[in-house]
C-alpha cells in the first residue's frame, strides 16, 4: 500500500486541481514494460502457489519443484522490470522466456496426453517473448546516450573574471559563519615546544 | 493555467490545472517567468521520495513577477515587483529562522505532523516536494502561490536577465553552502563528487572562497569539461581510480575537504560493486539511498578533514564506514540549503560579475516540453546538464 494511503495524506483544499491532463512522460515501451512486470508477478505467484495444477495441465508431472523455482525467478525479474532499470529486468525476462520454452518443448513429446495444452502455452510464451524483445529494444534505445556525441562545455567557466583571477575573490568580504567554522584544531590549542 | 504535474513514477504531464488563489494574508501570487528542473526533482520522478500524491505540481526553482499580494505581505512586497522564490519557505520569526537555519523553519511545514513522524522533528515547507515537507504546489507552472511571501522572496533588479538570477532559488546558494560548510581555507584541496548543476556551482564557490586546488569527480565528459572550464582538475571515475588519483594529487595526504554533490542516486557501475548491491537493495526497499559517494569520501578524506553533504539523501543507508570516519576525526556538515542566508551576498556577486550562473543552462524550452525534458535530463541525453523552462 502506498504510504500516501497508509497515512491518509490529502492535498490541501485550496491547491490547484487538475482540470485536463496533458501527454505523459511515459512512453509506450514504458507502459508495455510495466505491464510485463505485473504479468511476471501474476505468473510468478501462480507458479509458486499452484505448481501441481500447472504441471498437470501441461503434462509436466514430476517437475513441480522446477515450476516453483521458475515462479521465484519470475518474481525476481519483476522487481527490476518495474523499476527505473527496465533493461535489466527485461533482459532477465528474456532469459527466463528461453528457459520456459525449453521446458515446454519437453511437454510437446508425442506421448503427452496434454500436448495440446503445452502447444498453446508454448505459443503464448513465444508471443510474450516477442513483446519482451520489442520492449527491451525500445527501452534500450530510449535510454541510450549516443556515444561520442557529448558536447564540450570547456568555454563555460561561469567566472567572468576567469578562474585564476576569481580564486579567493570572496575571501575579501565574506566571513564563514561560526556554525560552519572550525575554531582552530587541537594542534593550534597546544603551544608548540622548541625541539 | 499550465503546470507540470506528478502522476506517478516516471509520469510527469503538462496539465491544465486551476489557478492558485490567495489563501492567507501572508500569501502572494507570482506569474512565473522562468523555472527549472532540479536534480532532486529526479528523485521524485523516480518515486524515491515518499508521500507524493498524483496531481502534485512539481518545481522548486522559479522566479517571476508579483501579480497579487495578501494584506499582511503588502509591507514588503508590491504588485509588479520581480522576485526569485527560494525553494525553502520560511516564516522569518521562529527560532531556526532567527538563527539563519531557514531550511529548518519550524512553522512553514503545513503538514508538520508528518514531518515530525518522518524526521523526528519537522523541517521547513518546500515547494513542489513531498507532503513530508508540506506538499506545497511547485513552480513549474504559469502561476505560483507563495506562502509566507513577506519573507519568502528575493527581490531582484530588472536590469539582469532571468538566466543569471533564476538559480538564486536553489542551486547557486546550495552550491555555495556546500563550499561554505566545508570551511575552505586558502591552500586547501577540495574534492567535489558529482558535476551536475549543484556540483558545478560548488566548484565555482570553492574557487571564489580560495581553494587552491579543486578536484571534480564524475564520469560524463560534458560535465567534466564544464568543471574544467572553472579550473578544476577532473577525475573520470569510469576510467580512473578515484582514490589513487586523489592521493596522487594530494601527495598521498587526501583532500582537506570533501563535498558530496551527488546524494541519493550514485551512479551504478560494474567497477564499483557496492553500487550494484545498493541498487538491488533499493529496488526491494531494503535501503533508500545509494551512498557510494559517502563511503568513498570517508575513505579518501584527509584525517581531521571536513565532509560536506549537500546532495539530497532520502532515508536509510547501509554500510557507512563510521569506524573510518570516527578514527580519522572527520567533521560532517550537512543540510538543505538555508537559501536566504546567502542570497543577498550572492546577488551582489552576480551584479559584481564575480559569478554568472547562466553558464550551467544547456537546454531552454517551453513549459509544455517539460515531460520530455525530464526524460532527457534523467538519461543525460543530448549532453543535458540543466533545463530552464519558460511558461
Amino acid at each position: 500500500m502506498p504510504i500516501t494511503n497508509a497515512t491518509q495524506i490529502a492535498r490541501s483544499k485550496g491547491d490547484p486541481r487538475v482540470v485536463r491532463k496533458g501527454p505523459s512522460s511515459l512512453t509506450g515501451s514504458d507502459r508495455l514494460t510495466r505491464a510485463l512486470g505485473w504479468f511476471s508477478i501474476g505468473l510468478g505467484l501462480t507458479e509458486l502457489m499452484a505448481p501441481g495444477f500447472i504441471a498437470r495441465t501441461l503434462g509436466l508431472e514430476g517437475k513441480e519443484a522446477l515450476i516453483r523455482a521458475y515462479g521465484a525467478r519470475e518474481l525476481a525479474s519483476a522487481v527490476p522490470t518495474l523499476s527505473v532499470d527496465k533493461p535489466v529486468g527485461l533482459a532477465s525476462r528474456i532469459a527466463g522466456d528461453v528457459l520456459d520454452l525449453a521446458t515446454l518443448s519437453s511437454a510437446l513429446r508425442p506421448g503427452n496426453a496434454k500436448r495440446d495444452n503445452a502447444a498453446i502455452a508454448f505459443a503464448l510464451v513465444i508471443g510474450v517473448t516477442l513483446l519482451d524483445l520489442v520492449a527491451f529494444a525500445d527501452v534500450k534505445a530510449s535510454h541510450r546516450r549516443e556515444r561520442g556525441t557529448h558536447r564540450d562545455y570547456s568555454d563555460r567557466s561561469g567566472l567572468p573574471r576567469g578562474p585564476q583571477a576569481s580564486r579567493g575573490l570572496a575571501r575579501r568580504d565574506f566571513d564563514t559563519p561560526p556554525d560552519d567554522r572550525a575554531e582552530g584544531s587541537v594542534a593550534d590549542a597546544v603551544p608548540a615546544t622548541a625541539p | 493555467m499550465r503546470a507540470l504535474v506528478w502522476h506517478g513514477k516516471e509520469d510527469i504531464r503538462c496539465d491544465t490545472v486551476s489557478d492558485p488563489q490567495i489563501e492567507d494574508d501572508r500569501d502572494a501570487i507570482i506569474k512565473v517567468t522562468s523555472c527549472a528542473i532540479c536534480g532532486s526533482d529526479l528523485h521524485l520522478f523516480h518515486n524515491l521520495i515518499p508521500a507524493m500524491l498524483p496531481g502534485d505540481i512539481m518545481g522548486h526553482e522559479s522566479m517571476g513577477e508579483v501579480v497579487e499580494v495578501g494584506a499582511a505581505a503588502k509591507a514588503t512586497l508590491k504588485k509588479g515587483e520581480r522576485v526569485v522564490i527560494p525553494f525553502t519557505i520560511q516564516c522569518g520569526e521562529c527560532e531556526q529562522c532567527q538563527r539563519g537555519n531557514f531550511s529548518l523553519c519550524q512553522r512553514t511545514n503545513r503538514k508538520g505532523n508528518l514531518g515530525d513522524k518522518a524526521f523526528g522533528h519537522r523541517t521547513a515547507g518546500l515547494f513542489g516536494y513531498t507532503h513530508l515537507t508540506g506538499g506545497y504546489p511547485g513552480g513549474q507552472a504559469e502561476f505560483l502561490r507563495v506562502p509566507f511571501a513577506d519573507t519568502t522572496h528575493i527581490k531582484v533588479p530588472d536590469s539582469i536577465d532571468d538566466e543569471k538570477l533564476l538559480f538564486l532559488s536553489d542551486i547557486l546558494p546550495t552550491g555555495w553552502q556546500a563550499a561554505v560548510q566545508a570551511d575552505i581555507q586558502p591552500g586547501d584541496t577540495v574534492a567535489v563528487w558529482g558535476c551536475g548543476p549543484v556540483g558545478q556551482m560548488t566548484i565555482r564557490s570553492a574557487i571564489l572562497l580560495g581553494a587552491e586546488q579543486v578536484i571534480a569527480i564524475d564520469h560524463l565528459p560534458e560535465r567534466l569539461s564544464m568543471a574544467a572550464a572553472a579550473g578544476a582538475v577532473t577525475i573520470n571515475f569510469e576510467t580512473e581510480s578515484v582514490i589513487e588519483r586523489l592521493n596522487e594529487l594530494t601527495s598521498g595526504e587526501g583532500p582537506h575537504k570533501c563535498i558530496d554533490a551527488v546524494g541519493s542516486e550514485s551512479h551504478v557501475n560494474m567497477g564499483q560493486p557496492d553500487t550494484l548491491l545498493d541498487r538491488a537493495k533499493q529496488m526491494v526497499m531494503l535501503e533508500n539511498d545509494r551512498p557510494h559517494v559517502l563511503r568513498e569520501m570517508i575513505y579518501a578524506c584527509r584525517p581531521g578533514g571536513v565532509i560536506s553533504i549537500i546532495g539530497v539523501y532520502t532515508g536509510l543507508v547501509d554500510k557507512i564506514p563510521m569506524g573510518q570516519a570516527m578514527n580519522k576525526g572527520v567533521t560532517f556538515r550537512m543540510a538543505q540549503a538555508h537559501v536566504p542566508r546567502w542570497t543577498d551576498d550572492l546577488l551582489r556577486r552576480i551584479e559584481d560579475d564575480q559569478i554568472d550562473p547562466s553558464f550551467v543552462i544547456t537546454h531552454k524550452v517551453d513549459l509544455s516540453d517539460g515531460p520530455e525534458m525530464y526524460r532527457t535530463f534523467r538519461d543525460k541525453a543530448d549532453s543535458c546538464i540543466k533545463v530552464m523552462l519558460k511558461p
